[in-house]
């Protein structure tokens, strides 16, 4: 037979990888758009349910319900991109390739029924695997969070993939950014027993410190250029 | 459990005679991939917490053995020998990719829960074990047969602890609360062993032990 000579096999092989490769780029192909709108659904539904809403259809009203803008690491504001279509960890990417890139950074300004300003943003990192990121609330004062969400690509799971439970979010809450003479000092995750009377610290997860470190990391780099822009609102606006 | 399969000549093969149908029932217990073959062990730990991804995780499965039997079948006479493990490894690869596209266009909520055992479908051991046991030696319609009966035991374990996890663990079955309210107040508490893989080894081993105590004849003899 055949198959059973050297180049045989070679044939064979060659037959079998491309009908694979062929198939597989069909079906990449065909079922991009729906995967890339359940991720883009996904987001949407991610940032609105930071300011409670979570109705299963809300995410189709969300250039009505939040305003999204860029913002430069500077904190200078940036026209011509589109918040939602910005890829964060990318950009993240790009500036440590390359120190000069300025890093654009996504965020969404919700006004609640009783016109209180809350600021969505936006954070990206690494944990130990791979890419962690999340979403933050602000309050208007720039210096409280009101609620936090986390994801990640691949952290282990029971130890850096318990980023994403209910029980560490929920530590975030009302968790402080500026020290009392205003400033930046972000939320720690850290060992040990954490309450209300830290207003910097969280606690940590167990056997996953490289993501709670990584978690730390995010939030001190891309908080820090947020209150940059938030900062110069409240200047501008006197009343606030 | 040896039956002569007595067959006239002139009669027409059924589609689904003893021995096909030996090919799905006999996974489901006596030959049961998970408990007596101990293969797939794994998953049935990883993603057992609740019914619903359990179900999708045993039909992608199920799928994945049953076509990766059937094309390996198909091609069993042309594959070169020396390559035949790489080859049953890119057949296998091809279909749990497709697998993990569709879902993740689909049914994106679930996919997401099951993450990353979607694609480690391809290394549970119950897909390359019937490729080489019984896809490399067999016609393409009972390996097809061979491989949903597998699917189908493989399951029929995992659902079943499933079943035990998220209604023990969670007091819910396919996410609806199965345990009311009032036996919570009365002290009742959902048992947290459950929730971590560890709970599923034991739920996994109760298994076991009940239907060895039925089956008597998978007991070693000594």
């Amino acid at each position: 037979m055949s198959s059973k000579g050297n180049s045989g096999t070679i044939v064979f092989a060659l037959v079998v990888t491309t009908l694979s490769a062929a198939l597989l780029a069909a079906a990449a192909t065909i079922l991009k758009p729906a995967q890339d709108e359940n991720v883009l659904k996904e987001k949407q539904q991610n940032i609105l349910s930071l300011v409670g809403l979570n109705g299963p259809n809300d995410y189709k009203k969300f250039d009505q319900l939040v305003q999204g803008l860029v913002i430069d690491q500077e904190g200078q504001q940036v026209q011509g991109v589109e918040a939602l279509a910005l890829d964060l960890a990318l950009e993240k990417k790009l500036n440590t390739k390359n120190p000069a890139y300025k890093v654009r950074y996504p965020m969404y300004v919700y006004q609640d029924p009783r016109g209180r300003t809350t600021y969505l943003l936006q954070v990206a990192g690494t944990g130990l695997w791979g890419p962690i990121w999340g979403y933050l609330a602000l309050d208007e004062d720039g210096n409280t969070l009101r609620s936090a969400i986390f994801d990640h690509k691949g952290e282990t799971p029971g130890l850096g993939a318990e980023i994403n439970t209910d029980v560490f979010e929920q530590q975030f809450i009302n968790k402080k950014l500026l020290n009392e003479q205003g400033d930046f000092v972000s939320v720690k995750v850290e060992k040990g027993k954490h309450d209300a009377s830290m207003p910097h610290a969280v606690d940590a997860i167990s056997g996953g410190t490289i993501t709670s470190n990584g978690v730390s990391k995010m939030l001190e780099q891309d908080l820090v250029c947020y209150l940059k822009y938030i900062r110069q609102q409240s200047t501008q606006s006197p009343q606030l | 459990m040896s039956d002569v399969l007595v067959q006239s000549p002139a009669e027409k093969k059924p589609l689904l005679g003893k021995k096909e149908r030996k090919l799905i029932t006999d996974p489901l217990s006596d030959n049961n991939p998970v408990t007596i073959q101990v293969l797939g062990i794994c998953s049935a730990l990883a993603v057992t917490t609740q019914m619903k991804p359990t179900m999708v995780m045993a039909l992608s499965v199920t799928a994945v053995v049953a076509l990766s039997n059937l094309v390996i079948s198909l091609m069993r006479n042309a594959i070169p020998p020396r390559i035949r493990i790489i080859v049953q490894l890119t057949v296998v690869s091809v279909l749990v990719i497709l697998v993990d596209q569709i879902l993740k266009a689909y049914m994106y909520d679930i996919s997401k829960q099951l993450s990353v055992f979607v694609g480690l479908i391809i290394t549970n051991c119950i897909v390359m074990g019937r490729l080489e046991a019984y896809a490399m030696g067999n016609k393409p319609f009972p390996s097809l047969l061979d491989g949903l009966g597998n699917g189908f035991g493989y399951g029929a374990v995992i659902l079943t602890v499933a079943f035990f996890r998220e209604l023990l663990g969670s007091g819910k079955l396919f996410g609806f609360k199965v345990i009311p309210d009032a036996v919570y107040e009365a002290g009742y508490v959902n048992n947290g062993l459950m929730m971590i893989p560890a709970g599923a080894l034991f739920v996994v081993a109760c298994y076991i032990w009940v239907q060895r105590s039925f089956a008597k004849h998978l007991e070693e003899k000594e």
